[in-house]
C-alpha cells in the first residue's frame, strides 16, 4: 500500500485515496468532438511515469494531479487541483 | 509430435520415463515470417496454432520475452465459463467454452477442464431478477443456465453461510453447469507443443523492442535477437498491449491495471463448483492440489508492476469469509498478481489497427483466460482473412470512436468506476 | 508436565517444546505422508520450513489443518491428528501409490485421462480426494482476531543476536523501534549454539537487550511473523496470542498488524539446505542444525547412532552436541576435500557423501555413501545432513529488492533494494559452504519433499522442455507446497544449472511472493466477519421502521423498509395495499437515502446546467424540475430533481445507488473542470431526512400539517412540521399529487410521527419500496439500475424532449458518435401482457420463442387497481414498435407472456391528478 503525500493532510495510506482517471482523459468542459473522444478512449498508458488525478476521498476530500512510476510506484510529485481560493 | 496416452506413460515406467521427446523446439529466429505474433501467452500460442492447424499458415513465430505463459496466462483463477449477459460476449465466450470441452483431445494434451459448473449466488430478490435476466438472455441463445433457489443452492455447496442473519444471505443463485475451471499452464504448454509441431517458431527470451515500418505498414519488428521481417504482425500481449500497440504510435482504449488472486494451503474437497456472486466481487475455487483459490477487484488504478496491495487482498478474503465462514482457519499460502488491459467498456478489442499489418487481440480486463481457444480460433481466422470473423467483429478497436461499446455492467468509459 | 494427545495417543510434553520435540522424545518417527506418493514423513526441520510433519491441530470449528509440528508450542489438552492417510498413519492404503510411482512421473495428469470433459471430471474426483492435505474445515471459527496498525521508524524482522542489536542500536538512537520474532523465544539460535554475549549467558542477554528496547518505548512481539513487505515500507505481521487449535485465553486468538516503517531491518537468518540422495525423505534424515535444536534447546537425542553429511563445518556443531548428549557419531560424511573437518575429533571422511539412506517408515537404519568413488555402508539411525545455508531473502525480495549470488556460500543474498529495507546477520553474510549435486537414483532422491519431487522429475521436466525455472517449477510442482519451496528451490536450481552447464544465477530464481509463512485467513479479516463483513447503513428512521416489524430490503448497504404487512400479508400482497392506499388516499414513505446536493453560489446555474442535460436557469425561485445527468460519453447515468430554493441556491437529488459516484463526479467537475466557477457542491445526503407523501389526500394533508396551502406541483416551499423546518417539495414519483418533505434528520422520528398521524387519519398507510415500485412502473417514471441501465441516450430513455437544446452539458461532445444513430440500438417503451399471466421482470422479449431476443423487461408491475400485468422495457428501435406484439420470454422460470407494446406511461399520462 502506497504511502501518498496529500497536499493539505501530508503523509498518509493509500487507501484513504481513490484513483479518479489519468491527467491525458480529462475532457475539457469545451472539447470538440473529436477531442473528448479520444480524450476518452485513447491512453498513452505509459510503462513508467505518467500523471494521474485522485482523491483524497476518505481524508479531506481534495483533488490532487500525481506524477507517479506505474512500475516502481514511486511518487515523483503532487499537486493540489481545484479551486484556488476555496469559497 | 509423440502421442501422450495412459498407454505411453506405462511404457515409461519399464524405462524410466526415459522415452519423452522435449514438448518444443528451443529454435533461433528466422530472418522472415509470414505472421510474427508477440506474446507467447495462451493467446499468442493459440492463435499460431489455429493459423497452423486451420488455415495451413505455419510460417509463423511466436515471440516471448520471458517463458511461455510467463504473463497472465499463468496469473489468473483458472476460471472458464460464458455467463454473460450482453449477446456478443456470451456469443464469443460459449464459442470458446465449446472449443475447451474438446481442447485436451484437439491437443493430447491435459489442460484438465472440469465443467464442475460456474455459480453466481444471489443476495437478495434484486440479485435474482438480475440473474435470471442474464440466464434468459443465455438461454434463448441456447447457452445453459439454470436458476437456483436457495435449497438448490444449499446442496449444491453446503459450506456457504446459509443462516438468515447471513450479512449475504444467499437467496438462491444461478449456474451454469458446463463452466468449471482448467488448469492455467497447461493451455499454454498444450498450444505450444501443438503449434510447434505443426512447424511454428517458439522464441523465447525474445523481447520486442520496436515496429519496423515502412510506407505506413508494419513489415517487422527489432528484438533482443535481432530484426525479424512479418508479412503480418498480431499483438497477443494483454496487460501490456499498450506498451506494445506505442511502438508503432498507437494509443488503446486501455489502462493496465493489477488484478491479485490468492490460494490457501491444501484441503480435502471442500468447495465444489466455481463460486461467484451478484453483488460482492470475491470468486472462489479449489484447485485440484486443494488449495482454496480466491480473487477479488483489481487494484483499481493504474500499474505495470506485478505485485498487488494487500488491502485490496484483505477485502477479497473478507467478503470470501463471509459467504464459507470455514475458511477462517485455512491460511493463505500465497498471493500473486497480473497485470491486465483494462478495456473501456470492459470488453475485448480484437481485430485490425488502423496501422497496416498490424493486429491485435488484447483488452481483455479480467476475462481473458476463458477466452483463450476462442481467441485463438477467431483471431487467426481474422488474420488469415484479413478481416474481422464476424464473432468478434462487435469488439473491434474503432468501436469506440463510433459509439458502439459492448458494455456489459453500464458502468461507461473508466475501468475504475466498474 | 503437558498432556497431549497424537492420534489418540496419550502423550507428554516438557514445558517449551513443540510438537516435533515431544514426538520425537517420545521415538515417535513417523508424523506423516506425502501429498503424492503417501510416504511415510518424520521430521526434516526444527522450524516454519517444514515440509514434511504437518499435523491438523484442534478440534471442532478450531481445527487447523496442515501445522506444522515444528511451528507448534505443545500446550495441555492439545489434540493433534496426523493427515493424509487412511486408515491409519502407519498402515495408509494411499502409500500402495508407490507402486505404481514409476507410471506417475512429474506431470503424468497433463498426457493422460482424455476423453470428453465429464470423464474428466470423473478422474478429477479421485484425483481431488486423494489431493489435498489436511481435512477440510467445516465449522465455522468460534474466535476472533484482532487487527491493529502501528506506525514505527525502524522495523526490524528476527530477533537474533544481528537483529537484537540492530533494534538497540535504533532505540538508542531515539527511533521507535518494533521488533518481531517467529519464534517463541527471541534469539532462538543462541538456544541451540549457547554462547556469551557481551559477559552474559546469550539468552540472558537477549532478554536484557529486549528489555532495554521496551523501556525505551520499542516494541517486542514473539510469535509474529512478518509475513509481507509491501511498497512503500507497510508491513503485514501476523502475531500468534495462543498456539493453533487452542482455546484463546484473552478476547482474541491470532493480532494481525498493519505497520508502516520508515525503515525494514532484516535479521531473518538462513535455512539450511537438505542433501540430495536416494530415500533422503525417510524418517530419520534431518536437517543438522534442527537435529542440534532437539538436542540443545529441548534436551531431546533424537538418534543414537548417527551419520552427519556435510558440505560445511557448521554441522560439526552438531556432531559436537550429540556427542555430549550421549550419542554416538558413527561418521562424519564431508563433501569437502582434506584436511576439512581432520581436526574436529570425529571420524571423519571426505570426498564423501551419502548416495542413499536404508530404512522404511519406522525410521533410517543405515547410509550407503560415495567416498573417494567408492561405496561404503554406515548403520545409523539418524542422518543429520547440512548442504549449506540459504539466507531468507523472501521480504527483500517482496520489497522489490536485488539478489546477488555468493559464490563461497553458493547461496543468493541480498543486492541493491528500491524500498528503505536493508539485511544484516547471517542473511546477509551466509557461512561458505559447496555444492556438489545429486547423488543416488534419481528417482528415490526427493528435492521437494511435501510434493514428491525428485530428481527425476527435474530432469524428465527438462528432458521435455520446460527449462526457465518457472516452467520447471509450474511442471514439476516443485516449491508449491506450503513451505513455498524454502527447502528444495536450490536444489532444485543447482540441478538446472548443472543440466545446462551453467552457474545457478544464470539458472534464475523464482520469484518470493507474500505471505513469507502462510497467515490464517480470520487474522487477515479480523473483526469484519459476519455481519460486520461490510458496513450496514440505517437511515435516521431506522428504529422508527425496526418497530414497525417491516421486510427489509438491502439496497447496497442501505436497510430500506420493503413493505409493513399486517397480519399474514405477503410482500405481494403487503406492497399491492399500500399502493392502492396511495392510489386512492394517501400514503407517507421514508425516502432519505436519496443522495442530496445543496449547489450555491453565484455560478450555481452554471455548474447545474453542466452537470444537468435539462435546462435549469429556467427555473424560477421556489420551482423545481426533473433531471438527468450525462456521463462524458453521452449516455445517461442518473436522474433526480432540482430545485431552486434562493437566487443562488438550488437542491439536487439523485438516486440513492448512485448517491456515492454522484458525489464523486459532482466534486470531480466542481474542483477540476469548472475550477473558475464561484460555486460550493456539498453532499447532504445524510443531513436532510426525506419522507415522500402520495395520493390524491396528499395535499389536505400538508395543509393542516402545515397550516398553509400545499405548493402546486414542482413548487417548493419552506416551513414547518411539528415545529421543525422543512423543505416541501411537491414532487410525484408515483403518479398522485404529491410531496417529498425534506428536513434535519434529527428531527427524523418527529417529523414522520407527525405526518403518519395525519395519513393515517386520512385513510392512508406508510408504503415501502415494493409499494413505491408498482406506483412508478405504472406512472412509467425511470429508476437507475433496471431501467437507467448506462447504456441509452436520453432520447432513447423516451426524454429526449426535454434535453437542453442549448447544450453545454457534459457529454454533448460525444453524443455526435455515428452508431447512435442507429434507429435499431434499444429503446425504452412499455409492454402489457395481452392474454393474462404476470411478465416475468428480467425476461427477453423475442418475436417467436426460439428466435433471438431483441430487448428485455427491466421493471415487472401492474395496474394497481384493475390488476393486469404490465412493465417496461428496452427493445430495439421500440419507439417504432408501438402496438406490436412479442413475446417476454423466461425460459429459466419457464414463463412466456404475449405483450403488446406501447408508451411506458400507464398511469395518467396527461398528468391529470398533479393538479389539486
Amino acid at each position: 500500500m502506497l504511502l501518498i503525500p496529500c497536499p493539505h493532510c501530508g503523509d498518509r495510506a493509500q487507501a484513504e485515496f481513490a484513483y479518479e482517471r489519468t491527467a491525458d482523459s480529462v475532457v475539457p468542459l469545451d472539447a470538440a468532438p473529436d477531442q473528448a473522444v479520444a480524450a476518452l478512449f485513447t491512453r498513452t498508458n505509459p510503462r513508467g511515469i505518467d500523471e494521474e488525478i485522485w482523491r483524497h476521498t476518505y481524508g479531506c476530500g481534495s483533488w490532487m494531479l500525481i506524477r507517479r512510476d506505474r512500475v516502481s510506484h514511486a511518487i515523483e510529485w503532487v499537486k493540489p487541483i481545484g479551486p484556488a481560493v476555496l469559497p | 509430435m509423440a502421442k501422450y496416452s495412459a498407454l505411453s506413460l506405462l511404457r515409461g515406467a519399464f524405462n524410466g520415463q526415459s522415452h519423452w521427446q522435449p514438448a518444443w523446439r528451443h529454435p533461433d529466429p528466422k530472418a522472415s515470417y509470414d505472421v510474427v505474433i508477440i506474446g507467447g501467452g495462451g493467446h499468442g500460442l493459440a492463435t499460431a496454432h489455429y493459423l497452423a492447424k486451420n488455415h495451413g499458415i505455419t510460417n509463423v513465430a511466436v515471440l516471448e520475452k520471458g517463458y511461455i505463459g510467463s504473463g497472465n496466462t499463468g496469473r489468473n483463477t483458472t476460471i472458464v465459463r460464458s455467463n454473460y449477459r450482453l449477446e456478443p460476449l456470451s456469443r464469443f465466450y460459449e464459442f470458446s467454452l465449446k472449443l475447451w470441452e474438446q481442447l485436451s483431445d484437439e491437443l493430447n494434451y491435459n489442460v484438465m477442464f472440469s465443467p464442475r459448473g460456474a455459480l453466481t449466488l444471489g443476495h437478495s430478490d434484486g440479485d435474482m431478477i438480475r440473474l435470471a435476466e442474464k440466464g434468459d438472455a443465455m438461454a434463448v441463445q441456447g447457452i445453459d443456465a439454470e436458476l437456483l433457489t436457495r435449497d438448490q443452492v444449499m446442496k449444491i455447496e453446503p459450506c456457504l453461510d446459509f443462516s438468515h442473519d447471513a450479512r449475504f444471505p444467499i437467496e438462491g443463485g444461478m449456474i451454469q453447469w458446463r463452466g468449471g475451471t482448467a488448469r492455467h499452464d497447461a493451455v499454454a504448454w498444450g498450444f505450444a507443443r501443438s503449434a510447434d509441431s505443426q512447424g511454428v517458431d517458439i522464441i523465447q527470451q525474445c523481447e520486442v523492442t520496436s515496429m519496423v515500418v515502412d510506407a505506413g505498414r508494419v513489415v517487422g519488428v527489432e528484438t533482443s535477437r535481432g530484426r525479424i521481417n512479418a508479412g503480418m504482425v498480431a499483438i497477443c500481449a494483454a496487460g501490456h498491449s499498450g506498451h506494445v500497440a506505442a511502438m508503432a504510435g498507437l494509443k488503446l482504449p486501455v489502462e493496465s491495471q493489477t488484478l491479485q488472486a490468492m490460494v490457501t494451503e491444501g484441503v480435502k474437497p471442500m468447495v465444489n463448483t466455481v463460486v461467484m456472486t451478484q453483488s460482492l466481487h470475491c470468486y472462489i475455487s479449489q484447485s485440484d492440489k486443494g488449495g482454496i483459490v480466491f480473487g477479488g477487484d483489481p487494484d483499481n488504478w493504474p500499474s505495470y508492476a506485478q505485485r498487488g496491495h494487500a488491502v485490496t487482498m484483505e477485502l477479497a478474503v473478507q467478503q470470501g469469509l463471509a459467504l464459507i465462514p470455514a475458511l477462517s482457519r485455512l491460511r493463505m499460502l500465497r498471493t500473486w498478481a497480473g497485470v491486465t488491459d483494462m478495456s473501456f467498456d470492459g470488453s475485448p478489442i480484437i481485430g485490425s489497427t488502423p496501422v497496416d499489418g498490424l493486429w491485435i487481440d488484447g483488452g481483455w480486463c479480467y476475462g481473458g483466460f476463458k477466452a483463450t481457444p476462442g481467441s485463438g480460433y477467431l483471431f487467426a481466422d481474422t488474420l488469415a482473412n484479413q478481416r474481422p470473423h464476424e464473432i468478434i467483429a462487435p469488439f473491434s478497436l474503432d468501436r469506440f470512436e463510433r459509439g458502439s461499446p459492448v458494455d456489459e455492467n453500464g458502468t461507461g468509459p473508466f475501468p475504475n468506476h466498474r | 508436565m503437558i498432556r497431549f494427545t497424537f492420534d489418540g495417543r496419550a502423550l507428554t510434553a516438557k514445558p517449551g517444546q513443540t510438537l516435533a520435540a515431544a514426538l520425537l522424545d517420545h521415538g515417535i518417527k513417523l508424523v506423516g505422508r506425502s501429498f503424492k506418493y503417501h510416504r511415510p514423513r518424520g521430521i526434516l526441520s526444527a522450524g516454519v520450513e517444514e515440509p514434511n510433519a504437518l499435523v491438523t491441530v484442534g478440534t471442532g470449528g478450531r481445527a487447523e489443518p496442515n501445522t506444522r509440528a515444528t511451528d507448534l508450542y505443545v500446550y495441555d489438552g492439545m489434540v493433534a491428528t496426523s493427515q493424509n492417510r487412511w486408515p491409519s498413519l502407519s498402515s495408509d492404503l494411499g502409500s500402495a501409490l508407490q507402486l505404481v510411482a514409476k507410471a506417475l512421473p512429474a506431470g503424468f495428469y497433463y498426457k493422460t485421462f482424455f476423453g470428453p470433459p465429464k470423464l474428466w471430471l470423473f478422474y478429477e474426483k479421485f484425483i481431488r480426494r486423494a489431493a489435498g492435505l489436511g481435512p477440510a474445515p467445516v465449522e465455522a471459527d468460534p474466535d476472533r482476531y484482532a487487527q491493529r496498525a502501528a506506525f514505527c521508524d525502524v522495523l526490524v524482522v528476527g530477533a537474533g543476536p544481528a537483529g537484537l542489536i540492530a533494534a538497540r542500536d535504533a532505540a538508542r538512537a531515539g527511533k521507535r523501534v518494533i521488533l518481531v520474532e517467529q519464534d517463541a523465544e527471541l534469539a532462538p539460535s543462541l538456544l541451540r549454539d549457547p554462547q556469551e554475549i557481551e559477559g552474559q549467558p546469550g539468552s540472558v542477554w537477549a532478554a536484557s537487550v529486549a528489555a532495554e528496547l521496551r523501556a525505551k518505548g520499542g516494541r517486542v512481539l514473539t510469535r509474529t511473523s512478518a509475513s509481507g513487505l509491501w511498497d512503500d515500507n507497510f508491513i503485514c505481521l501476523s502475531e500468534k496470542l495462543v498456539e493453533p487449535g487452542q482455546v484463546p485465553q484473552g478476547a482474541f486468538t491470532q493480532r494481525y498488524w498493519h505497520v508502516r516503517a520508515d525503515e525494514v531491518v532484516l535479521a531473518t537468518g538462513t535455512l539450511e539446505r537438505p542433501l540430495t540422495f536416494a530415500n533422503n525423505d525417510r524418517p530419520g534424515v534431518m536437517l543438522s542444525q534442527a537435529v542440534r535444536t532437539y538436542v540443545s534447546r529441548f534436551g531431546v537425542v533424537p538418534g543414537q547412532r548417527v551419520v552427519v553429511a556435510t558440505s560445511n563445518d557448521d554441522a560439526y556443531l552438531t556432531a559436537t552436541a550429540l556427542r555430549q548428549a550421549g550419542a554416538e557419531v558413527v561418521a562424519v560424511l564431508d563433501s569437502r576435500p582434506s584436511p576439512a573437518g581432520q581436526d574436529s575429533g570425529f571420524a571423519v571422511l571426505n570426498c564423501a557423501a551419502p548416495v542413499s539412506a536404508a530404512g522404511g517408515k519406522r525410521g533410517v537404519t543405515g547410509v550407503t555413501a560415495l567416498i573417494d568413488g567408492a561405496e561404503r555402508s554406515f548403520a545409523c539411525d539418524l542422518i543429520a545432513m547440512s548442504g549449506g545455508f540459504t539466507p531468507v531473502v523472501h521480504l527483500h525480495m517482496q520489497a522489490g529488492g536485488k539478489l546477488d549470488w555468493d559464490d563461497a556460500a553458493q547461496a543468493f543474498v541480498p543486492g541493491a533494494t528500491r524500498q528503505n529495507v536493508r539485511t544484516v546477520g547471517s542473511a546477509a553474510a551466509p557461512a561458505p559452504a559447496e555444492t556438489f549435486g545429486a547423488l543416488g537414483p534419481a528417482k528415490q532422491a526427493f528435492v521437494d519433499f511435501q510434493n514428491d519431487v525428485t530428481v527425476a522429475d527435474l530432469d524428465l521436466a527438462w528432458r521435455e522442455g520446460y527449462r526457465s525455472v518457472e516452467h520447471l517449477k509450474r511442471y514439476t510442482t516443485l516449491g508449491m507446497a506450503t513451505d513455498q519451496g524454502k527447502t528444495s528451490n536450490m536444489a532444485a536450481l543447482d540441478r538446472i544449472a548443472r543440466r545446462e552447464g551453467m552457474e545457478v544465477p544464470q539458472a534464475g530464481l523464482t520469484t518470493f511472493r507474500p505471505p513469507y509463512t502462510p497467515v490464517s485467513m480470520g487474522a487477515l479479516v479480523g473483526l469484519a466477519t459476519g455481519e460486520h463483513a461490510q458496513p450496514t447503513r440505517r437511515p435516521a428512521l431506522y428504529d422508527l421502521h425496526a418497530a414497525k416489524h417491516p421486510i427489509w430490503l438491502n439496497a447496497g448497504y442501505w436497510k430500506r423498509p420493503r413493505a409493513y404487512p399486517v397480519g399474514s400479508e405477503t410482500l405481494a400482497e403487503a406492497g399491492l395495499r399500500e399502493a392502492r392506499s396511495v392510489r386512492q388516499a394517501v400514503g407517507l414513505c421514508d425516502v432519505s437515502t436519496l443522495a442530496k446536493f445543496e449547489v450555491q453560489g453565484p455560478d450555481a446555474v452554471q455548474f447545474l446546467e453542466r452537470v444537468c442535460q435539462t435546462t435549469v436557469g429556467k427555473l424560477a425561485v421556489g420551482r423545481g424540475r426533473y433531471t438527468f445527468m450525462a456521463r462524458e460519453d453521452g449516455l445517461v447515468f442518473d436522474d433526480g430533481t432540482v430545485w431552486r430554493l434562493e437566487d443562488n441556491r438550488y437542491l439536487l437529488t439523485s438516486s440513492t445507488g448512485g448517491a456515492s459516484r454522484m458525489a464523486t463526479w459532482l466534486s470531480y467537475v466542481r474542483n477540476y473542470l469548472c475550477a473558475d466557477l464561484k460555486v460550493s457542491v456539498v453532499c447532504v445526503q445524510e443531513h436532510y431526512a426525506a419522507i415522500a407523501v402520495a395520493g390524491p389526500q396528499s395535499s389536505a394533508v400538508m395543509a393542516e400539517l402545515t397550516g398553509a396551502e400545499a405548493p402546486r406541483h414542482m413548487s417548493v416551499s419552506e416551513t414547518g412540521i411539528a415545529g421543525v423546518p422543512v423543505l416541501l417539495m411537491a414532487a410525484s414519483f408515483s403518479g398522485e399529487r404529491a410531496f417529498e418533505v425534506h428536513f434535519d434528520a434529527r428531527h427524523a422520528e418527529a417529523v414522520w410521527r407527525a405526518i403518519e398521524d395525519k395519513v393515517l387519519q386520512a385513510g392512508g398507510a406508510p408504503y415501502g419500496i415494493e409499494a413505491m415500485e408498482l406506483l412508478r412502473i405504472e406512472k412509467g417514471h425511470l429508476v437507475v439500475g433496471p431501467d437507467i441501465d448506462g447504456r441509452l441516450t436520453a432520447d432513447e430513455l423516451g426524454l429526449g424532449k426535454m434535453v437542453n437544446k442549448a447544450g453545454g452539458w457534459i457529454g454533448a461532445a460525444t453524443l455526435h458518435r455515428p452508431d447512435f444513430a442507429d434507429s435499431m440500438r434499444k429503446q425504452l417503451v412499455g409492454i402489457e401482457a395481452v392474454n393474462g399471466g404476470s411478465i416475468p421482470e428480467g425476461a427477453m422479449l423475442v418475436r417467436r420463442v426460439g428466435e433471438q431476443a431483441e430487448g428485455h423487461v427491466t421493471a415487472s408491475g401492474l395496474r394497481i387497481m384493475e390488476g393486469g400485468s404490465i412493465a417496461l422495457a428496452h427493445l430495439m428501435g421500440g419507439h417504432m414498435r408501438h402496438g406490436e406484439e412479442l413475446y417476454a420470454h423466461s425460459p429459466t422460470r419457464k414463463q412466456t407472456v404475449k405483450v403488446r407494446v406501447g408508451s411506458p406511461h400507464f398511469y395518467d399520462p396527461s398528468g391529470e391528478r398533479y393538479r389539486d
